[in-house]
């Protein structure tokens, strides 16, 4: 094949990637755009396959089925609850992938068709991929220990955010060396191994200290962040190589993770410096719910529940986290299929930080089999409340504390679920305690609150029992 | 004025336009989808094994080469994963509940 016929198999590649991410645009088209991606994905390494013909195809092919196969068997075995875990993971092998292939390129760029030594536009492509590269991995790798729970055993995985004086002093220091080496190694003629892989190490470094200050509570930005920092790192290995595909493929990755940061901050009311500092949610569980004076709170049991719900003409549903970690989303459905076979008309309203990525609640309630018509993002259901007779609120606080609107408030100017002017709120909870924001909630002491204690799960199934 | 365009310049033009192909596409992704959206776009820039591959192939093997194979082996975890547990996904969101 013709450098011009590889470029224009790469294009098409390149257009099969746009086409993909435009599928998602709605759940009818989304499945179509998933088949592109992989058809993009396809034409891709079999062309490069084909350049590659008179090397070691036998080694490559053989990499690409044991890796292949480890990815298929994770896919299939992974909980939807894990899907964080699983794309942090996945974030971090793309940004290994990338520093790799850099070393790769700074001993034989031949390799690449790019020319030996270097020159000095390559090198400067590759320093900025390979360092960003590098703090993908790193911070992914955080990232997934945080996520996966092994702060316990390992306190650099800390859910709570790990912070220690002078740390962003010591960050933008390391930074500013890592930026001295990346010039060294731009600067010299020859190969420049030496700051080079100082270099890299650096990045692996700064990648686990700009991680750990952040809080549990910040983790669906987290992974937008490292999510677009992979494709920034795709990018840049791309400019280095002189390839297009790369390119475009690495550009929308990155601006899509980008967004997505930009609307979970938005969501949270927090701007992306402050959650990049880190910091936040250091308090967490340390303000323990009614330790001054008890204020009266009215509870009721699950049948109490029932009777509001059965009567109900309109009911929405607001999950949080607590649902999911419950296990109850499959109850809730039951629930839910119950009440409308008896005429009330259930609904679902999610925030957009209701699971722990963007978008995650909506997969679980998906794949509880949730008709997705049924489901309803915050801005679109929110005026809807004041004609709603009960708001049942299962494993969510923070997401629909009132404080939200009052000026001074550390959540003040967060966007909330406007459950307070539903005519009755259900409230599941397993005790008193406070959200990730460590805050108390207005709204579990209304007259027209009524808070169910318990177990999520059973809660509801104690629910569905007393609707029969 | 005349002369080739240097290769760095070119990158930079494809560049720009994708990063705005990119914005536009994404902001018209439905918020229900945005955990597909992670894994997929995670699959795609594994694409980023089309370098691997490159990095594997010279016929007498380096250090380069072991580490390009490696490369291939992660990128391909994340090609074959992403694009499977996407596919998963999006199997779940069905319209009706019978």
């Amino acid at each position: 094949m013709s450098a011009s016929q590889i470029t224009l198999w790469y294009l098409v590649a390149s257009v099969c990637f746009i086409l993909a991410l435009k599928g998602l645009s709605s759940p009818t088209t989304a499945r179509r755009g998933n088949a592109f991606g992989i058809a993009g994905m396809t034409i891709a390494v079999l062309t490069t396959l084909a350049v590659i013909a008179r090397g070691r195809v036998d080694l490559v092919l053989m990499a690409m089925v044991v890796g292949g196969a480890i990815g298929a068997f994770v896919a299939r075995r992974v909980q939807m609850t894990q899907m964080p875990e699983l794309v942090a993971a996945m974030h971090s092998l793309v940004g290994m992938a990338a520093v790799l292939i850099a070393i790769a390129a700074v001993n034989n760029p031949g390799a690449f068709g790019v020319p030996d030594p270097l020159p000095r536009g390559n090198k400067l492509e590759l320093f900025i991929g390979t360092f960003v590269g590098a703090i993908t991995f790193s911070g992914s790798v955080i990232a997934f220990g945080k996520l996966a729970g092994l702060g316990k055993k390992f306190r650099l995985f800390s859910s709570a955010p790990v912070v220690f004086p002078g740390q962003h002093l010591v960050n933008l220091l390391l930074a500013l060396v890592m930026i001295g080496f990346g010039a060294a190694f731009f600067m010299s003629p020859d190969k420049a191994w030496t700051p080079f892989l100082v270099m890299t190490g650096i990045a692996f470094v700064l990648g686990v200290l700009i991680i750990i200050p952040i809080g549990g509570a910040d983790m669906p930005v987290v992974i937008s962040m490292l999510n677009s920092y992979s494709g920034w790192a795709a990018a840049g290995i791309g400019f280095s190589l002189n390839n297009s595909m790369l390119i475009v493929a690495g550009s929308l990755v990155g601006s899509s993770g980008a967004i997505l940061s930009y609307i979970m901050c938005k969501a949270m009311n927090r701007s992306f410096i402050s959650v990049i500092l880190g910091g936040f949610g250091a308090a967490e569980g340390a303000v323990a719910a009614g330790s001054e004076d008890q204020k009266p709170v009215r509870s009721g049991s699950a049948e109490d529940a029932a009777f509001l719900l059965g009567n109900a003409e309109n009911v929405i549903i607001v999950p949080g986290y607590g649902l999911a970690v419950a296990r109850a989303q499959h109850a809730v459905k039951e629930m839910a299929q119950k009440l409308r076979a008896k005429g009330v008309n259930v609904r679902y309203a999610i925030h957009p930080v209701a699971g722990r990525m963007p978008g995650h609640m909506n997969v679980l309630l998906a794949e509880a089999e949730v008709p997705y018509d049924q489901v309803f993002e915050m801005d679109d259901i929110n005026s809807e409340f004041g004609e709603t007779d009960v708001a049942l609120v299962l494993g969510a606080n923070d997401v629909v504390n009132p404080l939200a609107h009052e000026k001074g408030s550390p959540i003040y100017g967060m966007p909330i679920l406007d459950v307070a002017k539903a005519r009755n709120v259900l409230v599941n909870k397993r005790s008193m305690a406070s959200g990730y924001a460590g805050l108390d909630n207005p709204l579990f002491y209304l007259d027209k609150t009524m808070m169910v204690f318990g177990d999520a799960k059973k809660v509801v199934e104690d629910i569905v029992k007393a609707l029969d | 004025m005349g002369g080739p365009v240097d290769p760095t310049v070119m990158n930079l033009v494809v560049f720009v336009l994708a990063v705005f192909v990119g914005y536009h596409v994404i902001w018209n992704v439905t918020p229900a989808l945005h955990t597909p959206l992670m894994s997929v776009t995670n699959a795609i820039s594994s694409v980023i094994i089309v370098g691997a591959i490159l990095a594997a192939a010279p016929a007498d093997l380096d250090f380069g080469s072991v580490l390009g194979v490696i490369a291939v082996a992660l990128a391909a975890v994340n090609v074959a994963g992403g694009f499977l547990v996407t596919q998963r996904m999006l199997e779940m969101f069905r319209k009706k509940s019978k």
